[in-house]
């Protein structure tokens, strides 16, 4: 079907200020990746997957400047012993980056890939992110695969002694960053990822996960404090037989941030979880949109979100299980939650359920209110002041999602970024 | 149930259950009655608004909304949203205006109507009572009636046939008729409300019907009036080819109640056939309306040939502050249903209810699911859904829960649970959420499962059989809804829900 016009206009009109880099071996994946953008067009007010949050920022052709944003904070996973790789507006920075050998792990970057010809590589870049474009389109990732020019190819064979730390930073007001990454994980290996950053004015990012039976990977991510900055982020992950893969994702600030996760569970007893909280005030959009197929039997998946909007900020929730025929004896859960603690803020959720077998316990939950009056009168009887009990109860609306990371060290990590906000705040 | 009828019996069950098992296994509902007819050509254009129109005796204001209507449908696309499938409809293969040819005049006394109709409506097994009434007998509509009363317009194809207890109604002050009586005799209720709910343009098929209704309910409770019996309206599609557009419209004043039922069945045809209905409720400040729906249109074999598509707009909008509207439905028939019959929250204190039971078996395919917007402060929700599906059926829960930043301290909650029996079906649930104020709270609760073993093995060991087993389990998984429907249509619901999943088990 020929696209609207309006689309297609609208389509044209970045492509035209873009070009295919000349990526030797991933110059196919990426002409067929630009041809998907082409037939699917960038997305559109219209589209009922960008029904709530507005597309436009993050599809015309020009950036909307954002000030660089300087945090007096230490800085974020600075206690722990990690392997460094450092991008400033989506370009690797060797400088400032550790040296990317490490035992157990083999990390190139992602223009080095065609030099080297690496087989992996060469199956991944992508080729997730292509079979993500089903049942759902997702254009802005296939316009990431065509275009973007830096990133790391992270092959996890052992078991690391250090989390690999992808950290980003925004140097110019104007930048427009893409990154893809790949990582493939091998059958029984075990890699933490770290992401930390707020990368560029705008920012487009896209991780392929291929991990393989028995592997694990962990991740943990927080997006920077920038509050202009916009971001669109896609992480394509298949999982095989008995693997493991848990993702958090932190966010304070940022004017408008889309993280999609896509993630598919291919081999039997799988398990898959994805959690995030985000804290927002003011001019913030956050939207989560998550997408998780079960293909096979026996698997877990579990989605936790949690949201804290005041002062007229936005959160957004579009969590979806897709449980194929044969896919018998999925467990699947799903719980997005906000807590709006002013009257301007607004939560809009769409928790879908789509289940084609029958041996299956899958549940959602969704709920939205204010602070629980009971519990602040109990905590204010027992002589905590007002603010002190407000903060006390937002922390614990959010702890179920941070309580889904499983190093203790990078949990209270992330609990001190958000009793930080929470001070900034009251 | 062919298989059933070569089984040798078993030794110890009795001859009654398998009677019983035997009459259920069927579609019920699917012979047709021989009646001469007289249609309209088939097709749709501005000629057979006209026709219909003119057929009804309607004033030139109702022409013309009509014809507005029609010129709108013209430039709309079919939505394709929902997640059913189903070929191409060409609207202009059908026909939009069937009627028994013994209507032509309008029978003077109910005995004028031909016995083969009266005979239909027997074969439904509609009360004793309404019968006496539909066919005329002197001073039936005196004669005590047995046990409840209950009120009922009928619809064949695409007039109303009969409408009985007007004159009691009437004392009490409530207008119940065929809506084409009330544009004919209330022209200043019909032309205030009409549309003013569901807008002439709101969606394909809304459009669609607006232009082509043919015939439907009116009700209008006068201010303070606790409408004195159950009202009710039997749907029946008999015409081969015909599509039914009726068009209900319920208006309850300030401080009024009533209570409506709503029935429906068609023949056993293989070609599908078309249904898009409208109902609009206007509930007044105070008043109260219980809308509660049987939908068993013929599902279509199982093979999936056949049976009604199903494309329905409800919408109740509760106008004023404390009005109360709750909507009970039991959706076994049809081959496609889409319906999402919904609540405008926007007087202050107004309450919705949406319960709903959705049974797919063999083929049939069903998406619903109910919108409730508030709009006024202090406005209360409560949406239960439970979807079963059965055999290669797909069944999906959409809905919509809306708190507007002005509608302080309302509340929803939601519970939609679904119930897969066998490995090809599908059940779904895609609800959208919107909170815009922090003083609501907004619960949202879904869960898919299957049949449970333990409870099936509990059952089967008490000498039940498997499919009795599930039946009873189903009616349990039910419950919540079925007790929200008055005490009539709770049995037929019952009973319904073991019909409609007769063959999909073992």
């Amino acid at each position: 079907m020929a696209l609207p016009e309006v689309k297609q206009t609208a389509t044209e009109a970045r492509l035209s200020a873009m070009s295919l880099p000349d990526a030797g071996c991933t110059r196919a994946a990426r002409e067929d990746a630009l041809a998907r953008v082409r037939e699917m067009g960038l997305p559109g007010r219209r589209d009922e997957y960008w029904k709530y949050t507005r597309p436009d920022t993050l599809v015309s052709p020009d950036v909307t400047p954002a000030e660089v944003f300087a945090s007096d904070e230490p800085v974020m996973f600075d206690g722990f012993d990690r392997l460094k790789i450092v991008f400033v507006d989506g370009v690797f920075d060797a400088d400032a980056s550790d040296d990317l050998s490490m035992e157990g792990v083999t990390i190139d970057r992602i223009e080095d890939i065609c030099c080297k010809d690496i087989h992996w590589a060469k199956e991944l870049y992508g080729v997730l992110e292509a079979r993500g474009q089903q049942p759902v389109q997702r254009p802005l990732a296939a316009l990431n695969t065509a275009f973007a020019r830096d990133g790391v190819a992270i092959h996890v064979t052992g078991k690391p002694s250090r989390p690999i730390s992808l950290i980003y930073r925004h140097g110019s007001e104007t930048s427009d960053a893409m990154l893809h990454h790949i990582i493939r994980v091998e059958s029984g290996a075990e890699v933490t990822i770290l992401e930390n950053g707020p990368a560029a004015s705008r920012f487009n990012k896209c991780m392929e996960i291929d991990v393989a039976d028995g592997g694990v990977l962990h991740h943990v991510r927080a997006q920077g404090r920038d509050h202009q900055r916009r971001a669109a982020t896609h992480m394509f992950t298949r999982l095989g037989a008995a693997s493991v893969y848990k993702s958090f994702t932190l966010t304070v600030n940022g004017v408008l941030t889309r993280n999609e996760q896509v993630v598919e569970l291919t081999g039997d007893d799988a398990v898959a979880h994805v959690a995030g909280a985000c804290v927002g005030d003011g001019d913030f959009h956050h939207d989560d949109t998550v997408f998780i197929t079960h293909d096979a039997v026996n698997c877990e998946s579990r989605q936790v979100f949690k949201k804290v909007l005041r002062n007229g900020a936005t959160g957004v929730f579009q969590g979806k299980i897709l449980v194929k025929a044969g896919a018998q004896k999925t467990d699947g859960y799903q719980i997005s939650q906000s807590l709006l603690l002013d009257d301007d803020s607004q939560f809009l959720a769409k928790p879908e359920l789509e289940i084609y077998a029958d041996d299956v316990a899958c549940s959602h939950g969704s709920t939205s209110g204010a602070i629980d009056d009971t519990a602040l009168f109990y905590l204010r009887s027992r002589g905590v002041p007002v603010k002190e009990a407000t903060n006390m109860l937002t922390l614990a609306f959010l702890a179920e999602a941070v309580d889904e990371i499983e190093d203790q060290s990078l949990a209270s990590d992330i609990v001190t970024r958000l009793e930080g906000w929470l001070a900034r705040r009251s | 149930m062919a298989a059933l009828d070569q089984t040798q019996v078993k030794e110890g069950v009795d001859q009654e259950t398998v009677d019983a098992v035997r009459e259920v296994g069927t579609y019920k509902y699917g012979w047709d009655t021989d009646i001469e007819m007289e249609y309209a050509p088939k097709g749709v254009g501005p000629d057979i608004v006209r026709l219909i129109s003119e057929k009804n005796e309607e004033p030139e204001w109702m022409t013309e909304w009509r014809l507005a209507a029609f010129d709108r449908w013209s430039q709309i696309e079919e939505p394709k949203w929902a997640m059913v499938n189903y070929p191409e409809i060409d609207f202009q293969d059908q026909y939009y205006y069937a009627r028994p040819k013994s209507m032509e005049e309008k029978p003077k006394s109910l005995d004028e109507v031909d016995p083969k109709l009266l005979a239909t409506y027997e074969k439904l097994g509609i009360p004793l009572k309404e019968q006496m009434i539909l066919a005329g007998v002197d001073g039936a509509e005196e004669a005590p009636a047995e046990g409840r009363k209950v009120a009922v317009d009928a619809v064949f194809d695409s007039v109303s046939v009969g409408t009985t207890f007007q004159a009691e109604l009437k004392k009490a002050g409530v207008i119940f008729c065929s809506i084409s009586e009330a544009i004919r005799e209330h022209p200043e209720l019909v032309r205030k409300y009409l549309g003013s709910v569901v807008p002439v343009s709101d969606n394909f098929y809304a459009t669609l019907n607006s232009a082509v209704f043919s015939d439907g309910s009116f009700v209008y409770v006068p201010p303070g009036v606790r409408c004195p019996m159950e009202l009710s309206t039997y749907f029946r599609i008999n015409a081969e080819n015909t599509g039914q557009f009726e068009r209900t419209l319920i208006i309850a004043d300030k401080g009024s109640y009533v209570s409506y039922l709503e029935g429906c069945t068609a023949p056993q045809r293989d070609t599908a056939q078309l249904h898009a209905a409208v109902v609009e409720i206007i509930v007044e400040e105070d008043a109260e309306v219980k809308y509660s729906t049987v939908q068993n249109w013929f599902p279509g074999d199982e093979n999936g040939k056949g049976g009604i598509y199903n494309f329905v707009t409800k919408r109740a909008d509760c106008r004023g502050d404390r009005s109360k509207v709750m909507w009970t439905q039991v959706e076994t028939g049809s081959a496609v249903t889409w319906k999402y019959p919904s609540c405008i929250l926007r007087g202050n204190e107004s309450q919705g209810e949406f319960y709903s039971i959705a049974i797919t078996n063999n083929y049939q395919q069903a998406d619903t699911g109910t919108k409730m917007v508030h709009l006024g402060k202090n406005t209360k929700s409560r949406i239960v859904s439970k979807g079963i599906s059965a055999g290669k059926a797909q069944n999906t829960y959409r809905g919509l829960v809306s708190m507007h930043p002005k509608a302080k301290d309302s509340r929803n909650y939601t519970q939609c649970d679904s119930l897969l029996i066998g490995d090809k079906c599908g059940a779904h649930t895609v609800p959208y959420i919107e909170v815009k104020n922090n003083s609501s709270r907004v619960e949202h609760e879904a869960t898919t499962s299957k049949v449970d073993d333990d409870q099936l093995f509990y059952c089967r060991q008490r000498g039940m059989d498997e499919e009795e087993a599930v039946a009873l389990v189903v009616n349990g998984f039910c419950k919540d809804v079925l007790q929200a429907l008055p005490m009539e249509f709770a049995m037929e619901a019952q009973q319904l829900v073991a019909i409609s999943l007769e063959g999909s088990v073992g």
